[in-house]
């Protein structure tokens, strides 16, 4: 494969870090020491001097082929980075720290270049080809850990989504949906599927859905609830929403939703006694205490 | 199959929709199903959908109408095991369906019916009598 000629600073750059990787190794390690990282012990000296040793490694044969990060050669440098941010992100560690470990290789760099350069020229060229270098890796690194850290929060809201939808059975005929959290759109529909299916399922005449985890309600969180009822009703159950404390109560008549047609009690208690009632059912004291 | 078989027991009429419906599936049953309770005397309907995976607001409004044509005619009609991927359907489709009466399946669908023509004070009279 025919590479293009490379500039005398790129050469240089290269030539640096095939030539004299442990010594860079050693600076830059001590400049990372310098600014802090893995004072807290989060991560050991040997992990970094690893993770140090294998990006020097992984750049000089990348470097050979041009400073374009983006381009083919490059892949398992970014790879590499990808890793690494993942695993600083799982860490703990912030944007910055992440950061740092990349562009902390700027000082080591500059220092070998400046006393190997012979000329000015040179000097200023491979300068700039160092800074641009390293900001582009560094920014690959910041970009990645960034899509790792959003990939965590996508995963979170799943988990979340799944965690804050039981459908209890709280008795023969009777299911209960405690809610927790705010209601948005997509939590409605998965949450009034479950409710349905939990219907079907155990033939329940009775739901219950409790609203004494949800912080706050407005229209649209009314609307949403107004459409459960209805659907619940269409399928030939009764709704009844419990857990409705007093400022909710001031809000939604403040807001003028009406909740007209739609039974509410003012606690899971309350509305598990109706439905007791609406069942024909009669708790009593087995004998007097 | 271009009709929905009307079924009579006693003073009720029991229809099954076991088939998607088209539009002209729901207009001939409409018609039918008006005739039936005229010509019989029914004091109530049990429509049972369970069966139906489909609906459009077509369909959703049709049911609603058809249910309340049959209590112009004097019969109280329930619609029974609607399925709750339809009735999120309806719902979305901003048909409440208002006025119709429903349960969860054709048995409990039978006792509501007897329980909301009993306080109605119509008797019922047993078909084998």
């Amino acid at each position: 494969m025919m590479l293009p000629p490379m500039s005398q600073s790129d050469a240089l750059v290269l030539d640096i870090i095939q030539q004299d990787a442990p010594g860079l190794l050693g600076d830059w390690l001590a400049e990372l020491k310098a600014r802090g990282t893995g004072a807290d012990h989060r991560i050991t000296e040997a992990e970094l001097h690893e993770q140090g040793a294998e990006l020097l490694r992984l750049l000089g044969p990348a470097l050979s082929s041009g400073t374009d990060v983006n381009a083919e050669p490059w892949r398992p440098v970014r790879e590499f980075l990808e890793r690494v941010s993942r695993s600083r992100a799982t860490q703990g560690f912030s944007s910055t720290e992440t950061a740092t470990f990349v562009f902390s290789l700027k000082r080591p760099l500059f220092t070998r270049a400046q006393a190997r350069a012979t000329d000015a020229a040179t000097k200023g060229e491979a300068t700039w080809t160092i800074t641009e270098l390293v900001d582009r890796l560094g920014l690959y690194t910041v970009g990645a850990f960034q899509k790792s850290r959003e990939e965590v929060i996508v995963r979170q809201q799943e988990e979340m989504l799944e965690l804050s939808t039981p459908v209890v059975k709280l008795w023969e005929g009777v299911v209960a949906l405690p809610m927790i959290g705010t209601l948005d759109s997509a939590r409605t529909q998965v949450v009034m599927e479950s409710l349905l299916q939990s219907i079907v399922e155990t033939g329940s005449e009775i739901a219950i859905i409790d609203i004494t985890g949800v912080p706050t309600v407005d229209t649209l969180v009314a609307q949403h609830l107004l459409k459960t009822v209805t659907a619940i009703r269409l399928m030939g159950a009764e709704c009844i929403i419990s857990g409705i404390r007093p400022q909710i109560a001031q809000t939604i008549v403040h807001l003028g939703i009406d909740l007209e047609g739609v039974t509410t009690k003012a606690t899971l208690a309350d509305a598990l006694s109706l439905a007791f009632k609406r069942s024909g059912l009669v708790v009593t004291r087995a004998k007097a205490v | 199959m271009d009709r929905i078989p009307i079924l009579r027991m006693g003073d009720y009429l029991l229809v099954t929709i076991q088939v998607d419906m088209h539009d002209q599936l729901a207009l001939t049953l409409q018609d039918d199903l008006t005739t039936a309770i005229q010509r019989a005397g029914a004091k109530g309907v049990l429509i049972d959908i369970s069966a139906l995976e489909m609906v459009d607001s077509f369909i959703g409004r049709m049911i609603a109408n058809i249910s309340r044509m049959g209590r112009i005619l004097d019969a109280r009609t329930v619609v029974t095991g609607m399925r709750p991927a339809v009735a999120i359907t309806l719902v979305e489709l901003g048909l409440s369906l208002s006025g119709v009466d429903t349960a969860l399946d054709v048995e409990r669908g039978m006792r509501r019916l007897r329980k909301v023509l009993d306080e109605a004070g119509v008797s019922s009279a047993d078909p084998e009598d």
